[in-house]
Formats: C-alpha cells, structure tokens, sequence
C-alpha cells in the first residue's frame, strides 16, 4: 500500500498504475485533474468549428463521415471528464469553469474554418497532432486516464485519415481545389505545430511530469515527429510546406525547420485568438439553450421515482 | 450557465462486449435516471459495435474495498502456493495430468 511520497514514486518509476482510491501527492492529482479537464474541453469545443460544416459537407457520404467524426469527439470529452471525476472533482464545476472561461482548452481551435479545405487539413494536421501527443497518454500512470486514452487512440486514425483523404481528393481535382488545399495547409500548418506546447527550454510542468509517468516525451521531440512525419504526405499528394526553412538534415535524420511564432503562440493563449470570443459564445449559448432538456428530464425522472414509491 | 450545479446522478457502465463475455466496466456518465442512462452509454460506449448488452449502476451504489485493507484481504493467498498445479512434481513418466 501507498502511503508516503517515496513509496508513490518509487511505485510509478516501477511502471505500476495509480487507480482512483490510492493514496497519491496533492500535485498529481492537481496536475491529473488539470490536464484530463483541459484535454475534455478541447475535445468538446473542438466539436465546434467541424460542426459548423456538417450542413455544407459536399456530399452525402462526407456528411455521414464528419458527423460521426464530430460524434466521436464528443465521446472523447465524455470519457474524459468520466477520467477527470475519478479524482474527486464534480463534472458540473468542470463544465463551469470551461463556461465562464476560466478553463483552458487547445488552442487550435480559436482559429478559423474558412473552407471545406480546412476540414481536411483538421482532421490530417490537427487530428495527427493529436494522436502523437495522446499514444503516449495510453501508458499513463493513471489508470482511469491511460484507459480513455487508449479508447481516444483506437478512434482517432479514422480521423486523421478522413483528413486526409480531403486533401488527397481536393489535390486531384482542379486548379482552385488544389489552391484551396494548399491554403489551408498553410493556414494550418503552424497552428498545429504549436499545439505540443512551448518550446522545452521555456516548458514549466515537463520534467515533474515525466517523473510521474504522465509525460513520456518532451514537446519539442513530439513536434519532430510531428514535421517528419507530415512531409512526406504533403509531398506525396504534391502541397508545399509553408516553411522555408524547412530541410532534410542527413546528420541528425530529421527535417530542420523555422521557428515558430511564439509571440502568436502566447497571445492566443492568452485569449486573444481570432475565434476565442466566439467559440465560448457558442458554447454558452448551447449550454443555456438545453436547460430546459436538463430541466425537463430531472422532473420527469422525479416523477416516475415518485409514482414508483 | 446557471443551474449546471443541477447535477444529474453519476452511473457506473458495465457492457458486455460479446455473448459468452462478461461485463466489463468501461466508465461512467451522467443520466438523470437507468433508462437514459443506458441510452447515453449506447452513444458514449458502443458506437462501433463494442457491445451487446449494457449494464448501469448508480455509483452510489457500489461498495468498493478499500487499498488500505488490500494487505488483509489479498495477501493471505501468498503463501498457498500449493493451489496451483505446478507446485507439484510429478514423476518423469508421468506427463500429462
Ligand atoms: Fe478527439
Ligand atoms: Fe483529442
Ligand atoms: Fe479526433
């Protein structure tokens, strides 16, 4: 049994997995209930910006495919804060604190959905980025976390590849489809590289959380990844990077690329993104609109518990 | 943003994922009573195919033991090797049993 801050760390150093009743430091489940909450807001007001595309899908079948999509992230929400309320927080002080803005979420989505392109581009940059930063959640020290992770994971390379084959069919079609592919991969571009977070030399939490088994790589190796990774199917269907910078590197094995617009990371952060106003407005609105559904079922249920008794 | 504090009870699911497979648990969600309960978990759980039948409980309603009583309740079994077969030898000739 855990019981000291010895124990907990020599514990998870062994690998072995926290569940919800052990005893655990006041800064880990600080920081657990930090995380999972934001990653559950992310998925829900991610919903937003691809939901507002549902109606002007171009087809029947992309309609069926983004709708189940949009559904999926609702279900990663869901099974998050389920994660988040294990460590003894109420969903509804979550939710609050998502509402009144208090509460952080991914950056990414404070930006514009000009396009049907941009939907490709989502699922293929934002989508990607994603799952190179929650496959290593999976092995998460905390079980209820690791468990939803590996859920969130087995869903999301259906999202990815959705993404990607928008871009792929944009790409074989005519000259205004393929500038449309390619600007959205340039609008998109560097918004996902910075969803891994700043920069390792200025990133507070990374090396408290890696002790405790609930980060396994730095942002900047994931970000690495994340460039490696894209290139090659940017090429491959013929969209440019929008980076001059950006090369193979033979010694290292990787591809060099720019910097980032740090000042642009910071102050979107800090609220003052192109959509951040408006994404909250939404999602308040949405909120006060289904009061009365909330309302309703309560009553409904307190009814039948009373003609049962 | 008003009455969120209005929290609809907190359920255990339970689903059993084929014929011939117990229930697992796989999470919890909020319903304001067993039948939405299961319709939420439906949407939540088992949107692609991961189920055949579905359990809720209030959590309320689960006892759970504690880990402080996990050296009591578990370690006795440490000691009683002999139930398992390979605590046995058995004579070379013999080879299967
Ligand atoms: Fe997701
Ligand atoms: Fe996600
Ligand atoms: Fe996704």
């Amino acid at each position: 049994m855990i019981q000291t801050v010895e124990q907990f760390d020599a514990y998870v150093a062994a690998e072995k997995k926290i569940e919800p009743k052990d005893w655990m430091p006041d800064g880990y489940r600080k920081t657990l209930i930090r995380q999972i909450s934001q990653h559950a807001h992310s998925e829900v007001v991610g919903m937003l910006p691809e939901g507002n595309w549902i109606t002007r899908a171009p087809s029947l079948q992309r309609k069926a495919i983004l709708l189940a999509k949009v559904q999926d992230e609702a279900g990663h929400g869901l099974y998050l804060y389920s994660a988040a309320e294990t460590l003894g927080v109420e969903r509804s002080d979550l939710v609050d604190d998502l509402l009144s803005g208090k509460a952080k979420y991914s950056s990414i989505f404070n930006y514009p959905v000009l396009t049907w392109a941009d939907i490709g581009a989502i699922g293929w940059l934002v989508d990607g980025a994603a799952i190179l930063n929650q496959v290593p959640l999976c092995r998460c020290s905390y079980g209820p976390y690791s468990r939803s992770m590996i859920r969130v994971c087995k869903e999301e390379s259906f999202h990815q590849r959705q993404g990607y084959s928008i871009m792929v069919e944009l790409m074989k079609g005519n000259e205004a489809q393929r500038e449309m592919a390619q600007d959205a991969l340039n609008r998109w571009w560097w918004p996902s590289l910075m969803m891994f977070g700043p920069s390792d030399k200025d990133s507070e939490h990374s090396s408290q959380n890696m002790k405790w088994k609930i980060k396994r790589f730095t942002n900047d190796e994931l970000r690495q990844r994340m460039v490696d990774m894209t290139v090659p199917q940017a090429e491959c269907i013929g969209l440019k990077m929008p980076d001059k910078e950006l090369k193979w590197n033979d010694e290292t094995g990787h591809h060099d690329f720019g910097e980032i617009d740090w000042d642009e990371f910071y102050n979107v952060l800090a609220g003052n993104g192109p959509c951040n106003e408006e994404r909250l407005a939404v999602r308040n609105k949405a909120h006060d609109d289904g009061a009365w559904v909330r309302e309703a079922a309560v009553a409904y249920a307190d009814k039948k518990k009373k003609t049962k008794g | 943003m008003s009455d969120t504090k209005n929290n609809w009870p907190l359920w255990e699911v339970f689903i059993r994922s084929k014929q011939g497979l117990g229930h697992k648990h796989v999470g919890s969600l909020h319903a304001s009573d067993a039948e939405m309960a299961i319709g939420n978990a439906r949407d939540v759980y088992t949107r692609r195919q991961e189920g055949v039948s579905i359990w809720v409980v209030p959590s309320e309603s689960i006892s759970a033991s504690s880990p402080k009583d996990s050296e009591a309740l578990f370690d006795p079994a440490n000691d009683k090797v002999y139930r398992h077969p390979t605590f046995f030898v058995l004579p070379d000739e013999v080879n299967h049993m």
